[in-house]
């Protein structure tokens, strides 16, 4: 082949290497979400109530025990599992026990769940129970959102209870 | 098997097409033929233009996305297009290093001599991947957003950590510039691996191309600045963590996990994943052909002139102390044996035209050179004075089709396996011309036989071919496997060319460029 053919090959090769990487590094667009969606996210993080009442020591015991030790309170370690339930518009969406992190489960329980869902009005029931030791939940919240395309709605349980935001 | 055996031929041959048809555009320096060292080249371009950007860039949570934004809106300033140059040389080095694991695992180039250079090769991949990712997050636009909470839900899946990491991407005051910290120590010290890992990857590779051959170096940064200036990269909008934009402009050659993700499950792509990395690692263990025995020294005749050593294109031999005299003695260490002959076709005592016989300093137990030498012996008694002599090579074109009454062909492991004293020795005992089939340059499946064979005839690499004879009698001629028509067609011009003495100078000439 004679130079000036190379070199055009050449250009033209470099020109479909620079046009490859030019266009995905880009293109085509990815769509998370439609344009009439948006997203709810449930993200727990929470320590569950201890699962046993704490005993309190008798003075014996107390006494048996060395100076630097004696806690009057004698409490297991593990934690209730965090049950969780989420309704949308009336519906279940979503069932989960988390259990107690750390092998004597005495950590935190944790939970995240996205929910896709469609722009507009939803009538959202969360319901948490954090103690083994009460039937039923013993934290829950009712609410109507309304959703625009494209929000993120966090359902989160802090200190203060059930929380949207 | 079978179909197995007839896809693999089918697929290396349609790809053997590929880069012969790149060899027409780009000679010797054929991309495809330096896709490792263009990844290392484009590593590179990374590295620099990345530390141009960490000194000018605020890596703070509210500062990056502002400073990137300065950048961005002035893409043709050197900034800007240190930005630019920083994402698509780092979309290149993905693409290549790809198309570079893709290559060697076509080839079969995974077993065996080469089976360090693939396992030390796979994790770079993780490396590169978790460098690139991270450095999209660094922008903290909403792609960033994206890419960093597809991240993080992939990592939790694993129910490793006390706290999940997406926990730390629900909100505002939940990411800290503490967090973009973190993200600068994994951007930098990714690579540093990569860098540190990619010295394992080639200890067992003498003589490796760390870079490309200049005109593509040149060719390929041109092009990638070209690219910069045309199709400046730009950030998309801030990231907002109560929002998902309607559309992302994705980087395919690093996010199209998180798509796959999406698409699947998170514990799915775990499971790919790894059954992706365990296939990769357990290749070389696949059976398959048993390799010959490794290359043999012959102490008596080895004088410690290290020809071997230098020639050797995978390490595999050292020098030791020779017990029986002062000087020193090759040692073939057989796990890294590729079994080539590259460094038979080195040693300087492989003389063919010794009187006493012949003799060689290391040679293949399984195709000795003596072998060949006997076989070199009758076949310049059957051609006679108008005959010509093949040496071809055992991976490239075929040439023992070519054996006719006035043609003595032979095939050698490695063209390189060849000594020079063998042409020599033909072209004084009667043989009209030797005709040299090397692969194409750059294409030898023992990385180094075609140069080497070529720098010898040429007289520029020891051992050097002897001078004294009319160098059109000479003809070096390249083809892959599967070209065996090219070697065909260059054997009937040289032979029309011998019985025309009058064209000497133009087939001289031709010689020249051939080599």
């Amino acid at each position: 082949m004679s130079d000036l053919p190379k070199y055009l090959a050449q250009a033209l090769l470099y020109g479909a290497f620079a046009l490859f990487i030019g266009v995905f590094s880009s293109w085509p667009p990815y769509h998370q979400l439609q344009p009439d969606q948006a997203l709810i996210k449930l993200s727990i993080k929470h320590h569950g109530k201890l699962i046993a009442e704490c005993r309190q020591r008798s003075a014996e015991e107390l006494a048996k025990m060395p100076a630097n030790m004696r806690q009057a309170a004698d409490c297991k370690r593990e934690r209730s599992p965090v049950a969780v339930e989420v309704d949308i518009d009336g519906l279940a969406a979503y069932r989960h026990l988390a259990e107690p992190s750390g092998l004597s489960k005495d950590g935190a329980s944790t939970v995240y769940q996205r929910f896709v869902v469609g722009a507009g009005p939803h009538r959202l029931a969360v319901r948490v129970n954090d103690d083994a030791r009460i039937a039923g939940f013993n934290h829950q919240r009712e609410e109507a959102v309304t959703l625009v395309a494209g929000h993120v709605l966090v359902i989160d349980f802090q200190g203060e209870g059930i929380t949207l935001q | 098997m079978k179909l197995r055996a007839t896809l693999d031929s089918g697929s290396r041959q349609a790809y053997r097409h590929l880069e012969h048809g790149f060899d027409a555009a780009f000679d010797a320096a054929n991309p495809w033929r330096h896709l490792g060292a263009l990844a290392f080249l484009f590593l590179c371009l990374v590295l620099a233009t990345g530390t141009y950007l960490y000194v000018v860039i605020d890596t703070s949570v509210l500062g990056v996305y502002r400073s990137i934004g300065d950048l961005d809106r002035a893409p043709r300033s050197l900034g800007g297009l240190m930005h630019s140059l920083h994402r698509y040389a780092a979309d290149a080095f993905m693409l290549v290093t790809l198309l570079h694991l893709g290559r060697e695992l076509l080839l079969g180039r995974y077993k065996h001599f080469r089976a360090f250079s693939w396992l030390t090769g796979v994790p770079l991949l993780g490396f590169a991947f978790v460098s690139g990712v991270v450095g999209f997050w660094l922008k903290w636009d909403q792609l960033a957003h994206f890419s960093v909470v597809a991240s993080a839900e992939w990592l939790d899946a694993l129910n490793l950590f006390g706290v999940p990491i997406t926990r730390n991407f629900l909100s505002v005051a939940t990411v800290s510039d503490r967090l973009f910290s973190l993200f600068i120590f994994v951007h930098i010290g990714a690579p540093l691996l990569l860098i540190f890992g990619l010295w394992f990857h080639l200890q067992r590779l003498a003589a490796a191309d760390v870079f490309p051959p200049l005109t593509l170096t040149l060719g390929s940064c041109a092009t990638l600045l070209a690219l910069s200036l045309l199709a400046p990269v730009a950030s998309a909008a801030a990231a907002d963590l109560s929002l998902i934009p309607a559309a992302l402009a994705m980087d395919w050659f690093y996010l199209w996990p998180h798509l796959l993700m999406y698409a699947t499950s998170a514990q799915t792509l775990w499971a790919l994943a790894a059954l992706l990395a365990i296939a990769l690692f357990l290749l070389p263990l696949l059976p398959g052909a048993a390799l010959a025995a490794a290359a043999a020294v012959h102490p008596e005749h080895c004088n410690g002139c290290r020809r071997c050593v230098e020639d050797c294109p995978f390490a595999a031999i050292v020098m030791v102390p020779n017990p029986k005299a002062k000087t020193q003695l090759a040692q073939v260490l057989p796990e890294l044996c590729a079994r080539c002959g590259i460094c038979a076709g080195a040693c300087p005592a492989a003389s063919a035209s010794r009187a006493s016989g012949f003799v060689t300093g290391i040679d293949m137990p399984e195709a000795p050179l003596a072998t060949l030498h006997r076989e070199l012996q009758r076949g310049l008694e059957r051609i006679g004075e108008r005959g010509v002599v093949v040496f071809g090579c055992g991976q490239g074109a075929a040439t023992g089709q070519l054996a006719s009454a006035e043609v003595a062909a032979f095939s050698l492991n490695c063209v390189g396996m060849l000594p020079p004293s063998f042409v020599d020795h033909a072209l004084r005992n009667g043989a009209a011309g030797v005709l040299v089939a090397a692969c194409r340059p750059g294409g030898c499946a023992f990385r180094m036989g075609d140069r080497w064979t070529a720098e010898r005839l040429t007289g520029v690499r020891e051992p050097k071919l002897r001078t004294g004879f009319e160098p059109q009698r000479l003809r070096l001629v390249r083809a892959d496997c599967g070209e065996e028509e090219t070697v065909a067609s260059a054997l009937a011009e040289f032979r029309r060319a011998l019985e025309q003495p009058a064209a000497d100078n133009k087939l001289s000439t031709r010689m020249a460029s051939n080599v």
